[in-house]
């Protein structure tokens, strides 16, 4: 019976977690031990003070990720994994960009800015400060267009994500 | 009460009888509370021969084995001992001191981060970071240790934690909500894994460790006897079926029988129970079972369909889903294939070749170890050609009655484990079968042996070659013994007697029976029994690593 590499895909998953020494490094582990690169990872304090919830955006196969959560399960202080990749959710993200701005450009980034709805953080004779929040598209898509203004520097939170109702 | 007094008043409350370990600075404290603790303690003289013992122990009698070590190299040392726990499945506490909380993370003297180092090692782990858990986390580890799927469970005590004052009290239950073990099987998939069954035409059952964890030997040799499928086991499960009856198959895998591994991959429904398809069981994974089906019962979901596709997984304990299998199950229609099964036992037995001259064969050892105990001793191994001989030709009918390191293949594993299984069955003959290389590794723990009158007898199948590797070597690697000779090496005899054990040397067949009946009737110190055997044996029938079941080799190929 042979088994069947997978293509790798990314996968948005959710892990609530007692809130507890040691679990952050539990879980982290378990993806670093297969050499998975996790492209983002957010903590949240959630309406339970002693449970957090783990949003993990990682690349992999079908059958890693599998196992990778049914080894999330076992952990003791794992309380729930769930899939969020393939399920509706609203997913959130917050990205801070600092852009050159000359005095020339200052006004079509601000225009950028509104279409966006960033709010302006921080301003310097040479550069500007955005803050977005979004859905993990919309900021890619913010991202792409202050490109060509020279980007300083950049911060994404890596989001966090709910089921629908 | 202090800190250190707690951990004694728990561990009466969990019953324990034998604590394992090993002193130092920052758990004196602990060690003054266990000064009058009402269990018997075993000084171990090197800290990985204490958790080998508390596994060993743990594995004869089905309880929890407990060890306490101190910070920093006493934690290390316990390290090998937990990971071998851990890939078995066997439970354990295991207490480590740890420097005051303030210094933790300073590099103080002693420090290291065991829990960071055990993570991946154990079941689960805690850093007592206040008095107020210490009791609750003990309850929680006994409890997280010994159900579900059992494991090492660490805990790291920081000096100041037993030194504090805080009142007793010990929790009835425990509240985890990440932790839910499953031990009732889906009945809807109880039905459909005996829908198959009733079915098959070459079915095949495939029962490991988890068998004897579950203690479900019985409830699965009711199943055999309703359903009449044949039954092999994987190194970790013999004797969980009788491997004197017509419907053994022994063991299988690598150096399995070639009958049950014919038999495995002719099948067309492999019932897999309490096992977990290691790559010693499968081979080269695309060419295992090439014709079956497979129902998969066991009690971790991450086990399931880990390795190979599973058609009808049960996740549940094996005692209770084996048993109420039995209970709606119908008999298969298989005469035909018991014909088949038969024929290969009859025509590919377990053999070697005999000479009466010249050097032991290792083989023949085990055989005669097998008549001499009436095959009602305990046997542990080391790891390497001596564990393979002794799972081979040693026939066991009971559940923990075989003792070795399977995940892991730790050397040095089988002697501790054998003081810790002598403790937990003062009743019972317990035998060490080693090799001259492994036996080397933990060989300091001679002296608990004889300091508690353990009669051991330690079996050293000596051909003074780390004889495993040599054999890769000369299969594999154009026969270049590359630092695998170990006949520079101690008179095990004088070593014996240096410690106060008896040593005797055995180096024709005719001594092999008698030292055997000497050694036995010995029952107040360990015995070393040191046997000169053939040098360059191999162990067969041998499915090369990573080939499938064709490559099986029967027999030395003439060069
Ligand atoms: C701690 C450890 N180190 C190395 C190995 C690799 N290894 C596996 S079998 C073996 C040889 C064992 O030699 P010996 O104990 O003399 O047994 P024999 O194979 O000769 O019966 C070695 C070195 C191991 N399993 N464990």
């Amino acid at each position: 019976m042979a088994s069947t590499e997978g293509d790798i895909r990314q996968y948005v998953i959710s892990v609530k977690v007692e809130n507890r020494f040691g679990v952050l490094a539990r879980v982290a582990s378990l993806f670093s031990a297969r050499g998975y690169n996790i492209d983002s990872l957010t903590v949240s304090a959630t309406e339970q003070e002693d449970v957090s919830i783990m949003t993990i955006v990682v690349q992999g196969d079908d059958r890693v990720i599998e196992q990778v959560k049914k080894q999330l399960n076992k952990l003791i202080n794992v309380i729930k994994v769930t899939d969020h990749t393939d399920l509706p959710t609203v997913e959130r993200e917050f990205v801070l960009v600092k852009v050159n701005a000359t005095s020339s450009k200052r006004a079509e980034i601000y225009q950028l800015g509104e279409i966006f709805k960033a709010d302006i953080a921080d301003i310097s004779p040479k550069t500007i400060t955005l803050g977005v929040k979004g859905d993990p598209e919309n900021i890619n898509n913010f991202i792409e267009l202050l490109k060509p203004y020279g980007i300083k520097e950049l911060m994404r939170t890596g989001r966090v994500s709910l089921l629908k109702e | 009460m202090k800190g250190a007094d707690i951990i004694v008043e728990s561990l009466k409350q969990e019953k324990v009888e034998h604590m394992f370990g090993y002193p130092g600075g920052v758990v004196i404290p602990i060690f003054h509370a266990l000064y009058n603790a009402p269990f018997r303690f075993i000084l171990s003289r090197h800290e990985q021969g204490a958790v080998h013992a508390a596994d060993g122990y743990a594995r004869a009698s089905g309880r929890p084995g407990v060890v306490i070590a101190t910070s920093g190299p006493g934690a290390t040392n316990c390290v090998t001992g937990i990971a071998t726990a851990h890939m078995d499945s066997v439970p354990l506490i295991v207490f480590t001191g740890q420097v005051k909380r303030e210094q933790i993370g300073n590099d103080a003297f002693q420090e290291v981060d065991i829990t960071g180092i055990t993570r991946p090692i154990t079941k689960h782990n805690y850093l007592v970071q206040d008095i107020k858990d210490l009791a609750r986390i003990i309850k929680e580890a006994f409890y997280i240790a010994t159900t579900g799927r059992p494991g090492p469970v660490l805990i790291d005590v920081p000096v100041d934690i037993s030194n504090a004052e805080y009142k007793f009290s010990y929790p009835e239950t425990v509240h985890l909500r990440g932790y839910k073990p499953v031990y009732e099987g889906h009945p809807g998939q109880i039905k459909k894994a005996c829908q198959l069954i009733e079915n098959s035409k070459r079915p095949v059952i495939y029962a490991g460790g988890g068998v004897v964890i579950s203690n479900a030997s019985k409830e699965l040799r009711e199943f055999v006897k309703k359903t009449q499928i044949p039954v092999t086991t994987t190194l970790l499960g013999l004797g969980v079926y009788p491997e004197t009856d017509r419907l053994s198959l022994e063991m299988l895998g690598m150096h399995g029988t070639y009958y049950a591994n014919h038999a495995v991959n002719e099948s067309d429904l492999l019932i897999a129970v309490g096992a977990r398809f290691d790559d010693r069981v499968t081979g080269k994974i695309a060419e295992f079972i090439p014709s079956a089906e497979v129902i998969h019962i066991d009690i971790d979901p991450a086990s399931v369909s880990k390795n190979v596709p599973v058609n009808i997984p049960i996740v549940g304990d094996c005692k209770q889903v084996l048993a109420e299998m039995t209970q709606i199950i119908k008999a298969p229609e298989i005469d035909e294939w018991l014909a088949v099964v038969d024929g290969l036992k009859r025509e590919h037995p377990l053999t070697y070749e005999k000479n009466d001259k010249g050097r032991i064969k290792p083989q023949f050892v085990v055989e005669e170890i097998y008549k001499q105990t009436k095959g009602d001793a305990i046997i542990c191994t080391e790891v390497g050609q001596n564990q393979m001989w002794a799972a081979q030709f040693y026939k066991y009918t009971q559940p923990r009655t075989f003792i070795s390191s399977g995940g892991l293949g730790t050397m040095g594993y089988g002697f501790p484990a054998a003081i810790g299984a002598q403790l937990a069955r003062p009743e019972k003959r317990v035998i060490d079968i080693a090799g001259d290389g492994s036996i080397q590794m933990n060989i300091q723990e001679l002296i608990v042996a004889v300091q508690h009158r353990l009669p051991v007898i330690i079996a050293i199948l000596n051909n003074g070659f780390l004889g495993m590797v040599r054999q890769w070597q000369q299969l594999f690697y154009e026969k270049r013994y590359s630092h695998t000779c170990i006949d520079f090496a101690p008179d095990f005899v004088k070593l014996a007697e240096a410690y106060g054990a008896v040593g005797m040397r055995i180096d024709t067949y005719e001594e092999v029976a008698p030292a055997l009946q000497k050694a036995l009737e010995i029952t107040d110190r360990p015995i070393i029994l040191d046997f000169r055997i053939s040098r360059e044996e191999n162990v067969y029938p041998m499915v090369p690593a990573g080939q499938s079941f064709k490559e099986i080799i029967m027999r030395e190929l003439l060069a």
